[in-house]
């Protein structure tokens, strides 16, 4: 194979986050050309923002964050075409419309799928998961006028749809696998807190349970699931969100070594030269400390984009993660955490839990039981600023540190009430430490240190 | 895309249908606006308890309206279907509102004796309805269609103030704001200045809003207006000592500690309808490249414009003349200055246009007094809205509901703080981003702009130095 010239382009195949973040950030770096292709849409949108669409927040135009013109002055070619196969020998792409198309490198940032994993009837009209435009698009057809539905999975896309149908006024009937809503991920007093809050909303929780099979109507729509425990639940649409798996089906039928999903390096490199990948579909073969192997996340597909676009014109660049941090909403529900906080503490950890009386704020401090430095923390309803626990984590700063300055870190609006004297006092009823909280400190929080 | 019920209300098509109060109370604001549109006819008979009942029945209507939308969901954003209605969506009805309201600005500043306006206290119609209050604070029949006007522009306020307030309250910087700005309408706008007219009959008028400053009161320095004042006594020379403190120190010193907010969204008349009549129709304002480039030079150009109108004027008044370099100082310079700026752009589009082209037309395109401030805000303030590290997911709920048409998201997911002449201040981009990445505040000067900005958490770039 003869290495690539400078006139071969650049092909990204997924205009995602992580495919557009990838070319930006090359163009602004090289001239050499760009093409991004995707068989979803015209442009990039943002994935994330769906959800507000159907909800008639927003149209399906306020979620591209890119006006059109913006393609088209810099110079990056868009082409809607599905690739069905890769010659990585002949570095060519084979198109679903026959045409082919040369590359000199190309990306691989081919998003994920939602799962499915094989029920009875999951094939019905009116049965299907949310990943894509064209889900949204089928989701808005299958649920016109009807009254009930169902949503299997209880995560972060379970939960957006169940808001979803809610807000068009539509039962819903929410089956969840855990004991509590997202259980597996948050510790038992959040995700107790949640699952109230969906309540609060009229949901109608199902715990501890999950989808055994789907039961078809005469026209071949579904007309009820049914649980694993036998009971049959009418309804007219179901929403599979049972989590998603990497988009990887046209990669690895190319011969590109894949596990779950392409398998990467730390420079997103796969093992076929000029080939690389990012975002949701890549895993690394080496996770990044306190990383999983893979992150179908938003900003970790940004940080992908931007790391590849150095190595790809000329400095080759690691890819090193900081601190995890994370955000969410349910119904009315913000929650961001920071650092590593697990759904159940391990052996070397203690946890400090704050709950407001109210029921819908909350604060958790996970820390080293012996060194006391802070592990991470997870909020619900209060707003925290990401650069200060950014610095404190990397600091390696103690729990109590973090409650002493926690005002420095609060980001809610202005006026709103703030807590740190009520959670100093909680801390101090539950370790016994007693901490007098600072005021805020324009100083510390503007003139931070730089790291890097 | 269809929504499953599409609906003319002003929020979200609520899951446990309408219930009778809130009929109750849409059709109790309904028929006050009504019986105003017939008074406007002359079909009905006006006199002071038609005027109570009236107003009276717009202010409980729409509170009991808003109560019982907002009572039973839990407390949080409503933007449900707010693209799916055509009234909000810039739809059909959308622009049968805007013709409506279009129309009666139309009347107002050009054809006031369709609404009734008399010669010496002859009134008929819609004015002569509203002659019992004018005669309340001032003793006499002088209602013109300005008194008209401004009555109902401070019951619209308080009334979907508190529609706005019930919408939004869950959060406080929202509620002390909308408080304030409806305050601020019902004494310093309304109130005071019709008890200083009742306590001054006969004297030459002046305007007697103290916050209604030049150039957005742009006829603080014409003659009649300078003579009312200077003849005003004590009171007139309060006024203008006031206006020229403000203008010169007031301003500038608040603008940089607080941003141009302090009057935009908490202070003004003209921000306090927007945020509260308006606030249906935010996310109409166009978001795009092209539109900043025309409020650039547009809102600019009228300031321009305002001070050589004003410069003229005040040569005028100081030399005794007419005329500038052969020109009529009125006819050349006063006069379209308030036909097109004054009238055409502040009211009829301004307001008449919120159904269709967003709530902040005015603000944003033409308001010298926004210009002033904002050149203030973008070079030497405090203000910024700072973003919250990298949680942004590009979901653009904040470039939508801003109704100044500012482009956060493009700031937001770069981690870029927004320092932006334009923005009011008003907090609805940080209200409805679902993942708390802004915040609006004030903080020093250092470091508020950040070009370049990096991602936070992702190290190899720091180390490799992307920009
Ligand atoms: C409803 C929903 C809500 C979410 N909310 C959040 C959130 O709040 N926070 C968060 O961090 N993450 C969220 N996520 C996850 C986040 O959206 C994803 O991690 C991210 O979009 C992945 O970006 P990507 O660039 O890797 O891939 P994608 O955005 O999936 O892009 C891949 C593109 O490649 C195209 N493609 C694939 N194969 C081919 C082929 N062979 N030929 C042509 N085109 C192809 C696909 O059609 C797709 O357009 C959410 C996801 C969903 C579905
Ligand atoms: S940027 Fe935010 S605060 Fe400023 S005007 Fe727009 S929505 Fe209001
Ligand atoms: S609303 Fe928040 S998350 Fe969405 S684009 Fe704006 S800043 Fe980002």
């Amino acid at each position: 194979m003869n290495e690539p010239s400078a006139s071969q382009p650049l092909v990204i195949i997924g205009n995602g986050i992580a495919g557009i973040t990838c070319a930006r950030h090359v163009r602004k770096r090289s001239p050499r050309p760009v093409v991004v292709i995707s068989a979803e849409t015209d442009h990039f949108f943002s994935r994330t923002a769906l959800m507000y669409i159907y909800m008639g927040h927003m149209k399906y135009e306020h979620t591209k964050p890119y006006e059109d013109w913006f393609w088209v002055k810099n110079n990056i070619t868009l082409v809607r075409k599905y690739v069905v196969r890769i010659d990585t020998e002949k570095r060519e792409l084979h198109f679903d419309d026959e045409t082919r198309m040369m590359y000199g490198d190309l990306v691989l940032a081919t998003g994920s799928k939602s799962n499915f994993f094989g029920w009875p009837g999951q094939d019905l009209k009116g049965v299907q998961g949310l990943y894509s435009y064209p889900d949204l698009q089928r989701m808005e057809a299958d649920t016109q006028g009807i009254s009930r539905a169902v949503v299997v999975g209880g995560g972060l896309i379970g939960v957006e749809m169940v808001e979803m149908l809610h807000s068009r006024g539509i039962h819903v009937t929410f089956l969840v696998r855990e004991s509590e809503f997202w259980r597996n991920v948050l510790p038992a007093e959040e995700a107790a807190l949640i699952s109230r809050h969906l309540r609060e909303h009229g949901i109608d929780l199902r715990l501890n349970t999950e989808l055994k099979e789907l039961l078809p109507d005469a026209q071949g729509r579904v007309r009820a699931v049914v649980t694993s425990q036998g009971e049959e639940i009418a309804c007219q649409f179901a929403g599979i969100t049972v989590g998603v798996s990497p988009n990887t089906e046209m990669a690895r039928q190319s011969g590109i070594a894949c596990e779950r999903g392409i398998l990467v390096n730390e420079f997103f490199e796969t093992e076929v030269p000029h080939v690389y990948a990012i975002g949701d579909c890549a895993q690394y073969r080496t996770p990044p400390p306190g990383r999983r192997a893979i992150e179908p996340l938003w900003y970790t597909g940004r940080f992908h984009g931007e790391t590849l676009a150095l190595t790809l014109t000329g400095k080759r660049t690691a890819y090193q993660p900081g601190p995890w941090f994370n955000s969410a909403k349910f119904f009315d529900i913000e929650y961001q955490t920071y650092g590593d906080v697990k759904a159940n503490a391990a052996e070397n950890e203690k946890a400090f839990y704050w709950e407001h009386a109210g029921g819908k704020m909350s604060f958790r401090a996970v820390f080293d039981a012996a060194s006391q430095k802070l592990i991470g923390i997870n909020v619900f309803g209060i707003r925290l600023r990401h650069e200060m626990f950014d610095q404190w984590l990397r600091e390696g700063r103690t729990v109590s540190h973090a409650i002493e300055h926690l005002a420095d870190a609060n980001f809610d609006p202005e006026f709103y009430r703030t807590f740190e004297h009520e959670i100093a006092r909680a801390f101090h009823t539950q370790t016994g430490i007693t901490i007098t909280p600072r005021p805020k400190s324009l100083l510390r929080i503007f003139k931070r240190p730089q790291y890097s | 895309m269809k929504s499953a019920e599409p609906s003319l209300s002003l929020a979200q098509p609520h899951p446990e249908g309408v219930g009778i109060l809130r009929r109750s109370g849409f059709a109790l604001a309904l028929a006050a606006v009504a019986y105003l549109l017939l008074a406007w006819a002359k079909l009905v008979p006006v006199n002071a308890i038609a005027l109570t009942v009236t107003l009276s029945a717009i202010v409980i209507g729409v509170t009991v309206y808003a109560w019982d939308l907002y009572r039973n969901v839990p407390p949080g954003i409503k933007n449900n279907g707010v693209f799916t209605s055509s009234i909000t969506n810039g739809g059909l009805w959308g622009w049968v509102a805007g013709i409506i309201l279009t129309a009666f600005y139309v009347a107002l500043y050009w054809f006031p004796e369709t609404l009734g306006l008399g010669k010496d206290g002859s009134n008929t119609g819609i004015v002569a309805l509203f002659d019992p209050l004018k005669r309340f604070f001032t003793g006499s029949n002088s209602t013109s269609q300005w008194f008209v006007y401004g009555t109902l522009y401070t019951v619209a306020i308080v009334s979907l103030g508190i529609k706005f307030m019930l919408k939004y309250r869950h959060n406080r910087y929202q509620l002390i704001r909308t408080s304030v700005v409806m305050v601020s309408q019902l004494f310093l706008a309304y109130l005071i200045p019709e008890i200083l007219e009742g306590l001054t009959t006969g004297q030459a008028y002046f305007a007697k809003d103290i916050k209604n400053i030049w150039p957005l009161n742009y006829y603080f320095f014409y003659d009649w207006h300078l003579n009312g004042m200077l003849e005003g006594g004590a009171l007139g020379r309060l006024f203008l000592i006031a206006g020229l403190v403000l203008f010169l120190i007031g301003t500038p010193i608040l603008t940089y500690f607080l941003g141009k907010r302090w009057y935009c969204s908490w202070v003004c008349g003209c921000g306090g309808l927007a945020e509260t009549a308006g606030d249906p129709y935010r996310q109409l304002s166009s978001k795009k490249v092209s539109a900043w480039k025309i409020e650039r030079w547009m809102i600019h150009a009228v300031l321009v414009l305002v001070t050589i109108m004003t410069g003229a004027t005040l040569y005028g008044y100081f030399s005794g003349q007419s005329e500038i370099l052969g020109l009529s100082i009125y006819n050349y310079f006063q006069k379209p200055y308030g036909f097109l700026i004054g009238a055409a752009f502040s009211g009829v589009i301004g307001v008449g246009f919120y159904p269709v082209l967003g709530s902040r037309v005015w603000c944003r395109f033409g308001c010298p007094l926004a210009g002033y401030m904002g050149i203030i805000q973008r070079f030497k303030s405090r203000f910024r809205i700072t973003t919250n590290g990298g949680q942004c997911i590009s979901c653009g709920n904040c470039s939508t509901y801003c109704e100044m048409g500012i482009d956060v998201r493009a700031y937001a997911q770069k981690g870029q703080n927004i320092v932006r002449a334009s923005c009011v201040g008003c907090g609805i981009c940080a209200a409805v981003c679902p993942r708390g990445v802004l915040k609006l505040e004030n903080g020093p000067e250092e470091g508020r702009i950040n070009d370049n900005p990096i991602s936070i958490g992702n190290d190899g770039i720091k180390l490799n130095g992307l920009s």
